[in-house]
């Protein structure tokens, strides 16, 4: 697995929780604190150890740190960029939600190597979808729920989230999206503000 | 063949244009503009190009020499490099012009192509200036995202020159003293002699080390380095380098310094210094220096080895002489420690 996940993860933990416990998740993962490097490639078992460690020593189930880790991957001030490409997909979160299916596409497009969730979207008809995701480790669902829920915040949607468990498929997301006119997404500008 | 379908000219509202195509423009039959689409209007601002001939306002720059409407209706169908004058500043295009029936004039679709990202930023572009069809915000995105990669890659070279150049260090420091070591010495005193720069050197051993080392033991033996380290640097000059070389055995290199009286002084100080007891754990522990002294230009062409040789030689006609004592290469001014020389010179 692209390192850039890994590292994802080992910053959710110290921006979250303080370098300090990261240290002491590193020691219990059996892994050199100074974590992971975004371009190199790791064996999947490390990310594992990683979050089996957090959340032994949280006292937290994985699928709840995961889901705070998705959040954390749009919401947290360090990781803008992350928020800026994914808004390329869609001027309102009906459009971005659609657009998902070509998430792993578009991660491929600027790393060959980074392998994002494969995802499926059904369409139930009134604003009701269920969104299917497919990935290397499991509970990758939880981190596209917190994903999603920071991203329908950004554009100002009304979405009810719901993880329904595993079926032949994958992980399976019920996404609820509430009358979208009646909300202003957060401005987007699609240059770089930075010259 | 597949049947085309429509056979005749369509009639297409201008607001399918607008929405089609954003960027294009319409042309009456004399050249005259009668109409753009709504992203072409955002760049030109309030003033507008209605009515204004084509040419004037944009300059054809491919093929060359289409000034007219003739030529460009015999251009119909092939690829144009334009140039917007109007704008606040000269924007570049490429472009497709095609005839519309009945002689109506023409229809010219304008693209930014790889000036894209500039014209974004420059006119403040969203993704409803661009037709749902355009790949323009896919360009958007993979610039951005090239950006933070490029920016990741940086960071991770950044670290590991960092890296790199933590462990260069390392390679070439004694752990326990933080004085340059053997490798780093040999480097230094390479650097040197190729570049034919004068400068002085010192082999250093210590005196009755074993003995600390024998009757208080390593701990004290390590103390004892450690503060002969900070002795040396002490009485090093900027420039100065003190390596260690082996158990008890130092370096001392004085680039530019080739007076012999001065570095003798500079000896005799560094003696004195070590053969003050030293406490460690309660106990005194006591050492003394020899020094041998040699300088680059004894040599007509200094060669590394010689030159350790011949320090080396009158650092052991000090050992023989006493111990606690600096001499210098070619043999002659034999120093004892300053306290010895007080002796002398009241006597």
């Amino acid at each position: 697995m692209l390192g850039l996940i890994n590292r994802s993860f080992q910053f959710f933990l110290s921006d979250t929780y303080g370098v300090e416990f990261w240290e002491n998740v590193a020691k219990v993962a059996d892994i050199r604190v100074s974590g992971f490097e975004s371009m190199l490639i790791y064996d999947d078992k490390l990310i594992n150890q990683v979050i089996d460690a957090a959340s032994a020593l949280l006292r937290r189930p994985r699928e709840s740190l995961m889901e705070d880790m998705g959040t954390y991957l749009v919401s947290h001030e360090s990781l803008q960029t992350v928020r800026r490409l994914l808004r390329f997909s869609g001027v309102n979160f009906g459009e971005f939600l659609n657009s998902m299916e070509e998430l792993p596409e578009r991660g491929r497009l600027v790393l060959p190597e980074l392998e994002l969730p494969e995802m499926e979207l059904c369409d139930l008809g009134g604003g009701h979808f269920r969104l299917r995701c497919r990935a290397r480790f499991a509970g990758t669902g939880h981190i596209v729920m917190g994903l999603l829920r920071a991203m329908a915040d950004d554009y100002g949607a009304l979405v009810l989230l719901d993880h329904l468990g595993l079926d032949a498929g994958g992980e399976v997301i019920s996404v609820q999206i509430a009358d979208q006119a009646l909300y202003e997404a957060r401005p987007f500008s699609l240059g770089l503000s930075v010259g | 063949m597949p049947e085309r379908g429509d056979k005749i000219a369509l009639p297409v509202p201008l607001e399918a244009f607008d929405r089609l195509m954003p960027l294009h423009l319409r042309v009456n039959p004399d050249g005259r503009i009668t109409g753009y689409g709504p992203t072409l209007a955002k760049l030109l601002g309030r003033q507008g190009i209605l009515g204004h001939g084509l040419f004037e306002a944009f300059e054809v720059r491919r093929p060359a020499g289409l000034t007219s409407i003739v030529l460009l209706q015999a251009h119909a169908g092939e690829r144009l490099r334009l140039t917007l004058r109007h704008a606040p500043r000269p924007v570049a295009f490429r472009g497709l012009a095609m005839p519309l029936a009945e002689g109506a004039g023409m229809i010219l679709n304008l693209s930014f192509g790889i000036g894209v990202v500039d014209a974004v930023r420059n006119f403040a572009l969203t993704d409803g200036d661009f037709a749902a069809t355009d790949l323009a915000v896919e360009m958007m995105y993979l610039v951005e995202a090239k950006t933070a990669a490029m920016e990741t890659l940086r960071g991770f070279a950044l670290r590991m020159q960092g890296d790199k150049q933590m462990a260069e260090t390392q390679a070439l420091t004694d752990t326990l003293t933080g004085l340059r070591n053997r490798r780093a010495l040999a480097q230094l005193l390479e650097r040197l002699t190729q570049s034919e720069a004068p400068f002085g050197l010192m082999h250093i051993d210590l005196d009755y080390f074993k003995a600390v080392n024998d009757t208080f033991g390593h701990a004290a033996g390590d103390h004892v380095l450690r503060w002969v380290a900070d002795v040396l640097t002490g009485e090093a000059r900027m420039t100065d380098i003190f390596a260690r070389v082996g158990g008890d055995e130092f370096v001392g290199v004085f680039p530019d310094l080739t007076d012999v009286d001065r570095l003798t002084s500079t000896a005799r100080r560094i003696i004195e210094a070590l053969s003050r007891p030293i406490l460690f754990e309660g106990r005194m522990c006591q050492i003394s220096a020899s020094i041998g002294i040699t300088t680059s230009v004894n040599y007509a062409v200094p060669e590394i080895a010689r030159m350790q040789h011949d320090a080396d030689e009158a650092l052991y006609a000090s050992k023989r002489a006493g111990r606690g004592q600096a001499q210098a290469y070619p043999s002659g001014g034999v120093v004892r420690d300053s306290a010895a020389l007080d002796d002398r010179r009241s006597a």
